[in-house]
């Protein structure tokens, strides 16, 4: 069953078009990732389906609500936090609880029963009156998220919830969304952090506003990866680099780290013949060479490298 | 209605947090109340005074002796030549240059007129022209007694002609002093600035923070967001009005001779167009900065210059006083001085309550509608 359906969703500032006739399902109960770089039209396309945005052109049912001619009922049956921490600084953990709370409806029991759940997740227990503005980074994400999904909404955006926050508090924050999705609530989360997104069921790629690849993490490395990827370590890496850009036999060549990561093709027979060139011919001294399994951050540099080329010719 | 209360609460919790709010509110218009009071003061006492008497004798020393004992004059320098003069007038010591002809005494001896040079220095007009009065009134009265001494002295007893005397009496300010006019047009002033200055500040800080994009998620509709913004303020400056009323009694002894409760229902009606204005202004601005120039300079000054707050209306071009009629805080300003000051009522004032429901309810209705919209 289709939690959220987008179809040919669309949205132009002006002549500037941020999100160019996307479509695409997010299942109930998933964790699914959104993933682009800046400026990509992510953000634009969460405020779309929250109701902070209108659709220049297109819909999007979102719980079964359409976001363009119900966006009232929509919103009582989603959760969102935007990239930005937005709780009220100068207000208490509880105050802050209490408002959401209240504008959500809850009232009596069911507020006691979410309040206590919230301050659970967030560990903030017995430090209901600390102003909101004193607490660590981490924790103040956990606030946020319990308090965006305090009226357990099916689904809940998460724009970038964890960029500026350290990698425990990263992981902490994510052992959360998987308990939500455990819950059945759907997750849709947009991430920088690509080992993040191993994370999700479902992943969708989108470039200047268009979607370029969509799928699991598996899926996207053995569909758009068919080449062998090695790692070769080796001296002088920025002039190894150089030669290795121009032979037949490699696809594709970066620096991570100290070492080159390179794709062959079909020309390529063995690791011999890696040596031969920057040993044989260039006398660079080659250290190790070595297969490897390729990562999504190598999936997308390829994805939008390829993008990016087929739209400047 | 629940939803409203809830976020009537928050921004009390906030008001409560942020002690420079706090200031503004409570502290601000006693402060303000007090400056105004005491230091815009137009009325015209001590005129530094500077004689250059050619005559020096018992009749000239008389004639400046009645500048020194009228109270508004301070005769602090005697001088010999006419340059002298001019450079205190120059300089700035002196506002006014008294020249008595050397003929003085022995003129008025011989039941001639005298003529005698009063110069003033006229770059405040005002000062300049309420002191020449004074100069007419003090010359005109030692004439009269000289008079009536000639007469004395040729034994006339009676009035050869009849005259004709005004009695003059200010109502409302008997004294005519500044003050008891411009205090109580520090209430319109102050309830404007926390009606339409702090809460557009208040709406635009959210948007500034990101906090309002989390609301627009919510169920909150634009209209309950509204109402929950602008209760809280209109009650602040409810608040401010009653500090301002007792300050005003405590401080100055001024006293509404009218009901308090038709001010405090002017009041309710002048603040539709302010809270409208404010809500305007955070429809506009970005940022908390555009939106206080744009409050301070675009719509406070020039409703402060038109409104009769301190520059009168009817000195102003005809063009001009036809602007003011848009102004509300021109008709709150005659309403707050006409219920203080006259123990003026509805069958007085009920044009200028009607002139501000109207202009009340269109910028109300307009920013509403705008503010709606936005946030759809």
């Amino acid at each position: 069953m289709n939690s959220i359906e987008i179809n040919n969703l669309t949205k132009k500032f002006g002549s500037f078009t941020s999100v160019d006739s996307i479509s695409f399902n997010v299942k109930q109960g998933e964790i699914f990732g959104f993933l682009g770089a800046n400026g990509a039209g992510k953000t634009t396309t969460i405020k779309m389906l929250c109701g902070i945005l209108a659709p220049t052109s297109g819909d999007a049912t979102v719980g079964g609500y359409s976001i363009a001619k119900e966006p009232n009922k929509v919103k009582l049956n989603i959760g969102y936090m935007s990239q930005r921490f937005s709780l009220y600084n100068d207000l208490s953990v509880e105050e802050n609880i209490n408002f959401f709370g209240g504008v959500y409806g809850l009232d009596g029991k069911d507020l006691e029963d979410r309040k206590e759940w919230v301050l659970k997740i967030a560990n903030l227990r017995g430090k209901e009156g600390l102003l909101t503005e004193s607490l660590p980074g981490g924790i103040k994400q956990r606030l946020a998220l319990g308090t965006a999904v305090i009226h357990k909404p099916k689904i809940v955006f998460l724009d970038e919830p964890t960029s500026g926050v350290d990698p425990i508090s990263r992981r902490n924050f994510w052992d959360l969304i998987h308990h939500l999705a455990d819950e059945g609530t759907t997750v849709f989360v947009t991430t920088h952090y690509l080992e993040e997104a191993e994370f999700c069921n479902n992943i969708i790629l989108i470039n200047a506003g268009k979607l370029i690849a969509e799928g699991s993490s598996k899926e996207l490395k053995s569909k758009h990866l068919k080449n062998k990827m090695y790692e070769v370590e080796c001296e002088r890496v920025v002039d190894a680099l150089e030669i290795l850009e121009k032979q037949p036999y490699i696809d594709e060549s970066s620096i991570f780290g100290n070492n080159i990561q390179i794709s062959v093709n079909s020309l390529y027979e063995s690791t011999k013949q890696i040596e031969e060139t920057l040993t044989g011919q260039h006398s660079i001294e080659v250290k190790r060479i070595e297969e490897i399994i390729p990562t999504l951050e190598n999936v997308f540099i390829h994805l939008l490298e390829k993008h990016n080329n087929g739209s400047a010719n | 209605m629940r939803t409203i209360l809830h976020i009537i609460r928050k921004e009390f919790l906030q008001f409560k947090r942020d002690p420079k709010m706090f200031g503004i509110v409570l502290i601000a218009p006693v402060f303000q109340l007090i400056f105004l009071g005491y230091a815009v003061n137009l009325d015209v006492e001590n005129v530094p005074t500077v004689v250059f008497d050619q005559d020096r004798s018992q009749v000239s020393r008389e004639y400046i002796e009645s500048y020194t004992s009228s109270g508004y004059f301070n005769v602090y320098n005697h001088v010999n030549n006419y340059d002298h003069l001019q450079t205190e007038i120059e300089n700035g010591n002196a506002i006014l240059g008294l020249v008595i002809p050397t003929d003085f005494e022995k003129r008025i001896g011989r039941n001639e007129t005298v003529k005698l040079q009063a110069i003033f220095d006229g770059s405040d007009g005002n000062k300049g022209s309420i002191s020449a009065g004074y100069v007419a009134s003090i010359t005109n009265k030692f004439a009269q007694e000289i008079n009536l001494d000639f007469r004395d002295r040729m034994g006339i007893k009676f009035n050869p002609v009849g005259s004709i005397e005004a009695e003059v009496r200010a109502w409302y300010n008997p004294t005519l002093k500044t003050r008891v006019f411009m205090v109580p047009g520090v209430v319109g002033l102050l309830l404007s600035i926390i009606t339409l200055v702090l809460t557009s500040l208040a709406i635009v800080k959210e948007k500034e923070i990101g906090t309002l994009e989390q609301i627009i998620v919510t169920p909150i509709k634009p209209f309950q967001l509204m109402m929950g913004k602008l209760v809280p303020f209109a009650i602040m400056g409810f608040a401010t009005v009653t500090i301002v009323f007792t300050a005003m009694g405590a401080i100055f002894g001024i006293i509404p001779r009218g009901s308090i409760l038709f001010l405090f229902f002017s009041s309710f009606i002048y603040i539709l167009s302010t809270l409208g204005l404010g809500l305007l202004i955070s429809t506009i601005s970005k940022t908390q900065q555009q939106a206080m120039m744009l409050a301070m300079f675009m719509v406070m000054m020039p409703m402060v210059f038109f409104s009769g707050f301190s520059f009168p209306i009817e000195n102003m071009p005809q063009a001009l006083q036809w602007v003011t009629y848009i102004v509300p805080l021109r008709y709150f300003m005659t309403i707050v001085r006409a219920v203080i000051l006259k123990g003026a009522g509805f069958a007085e004032l009920w044009m200028e309550l009607s002139a501000l429901l109207f202009i009340g309810v269109l910028i109300f209705a307009l920013s509403a509608q705008r503010f709606n919209k936005r946030l759809d």
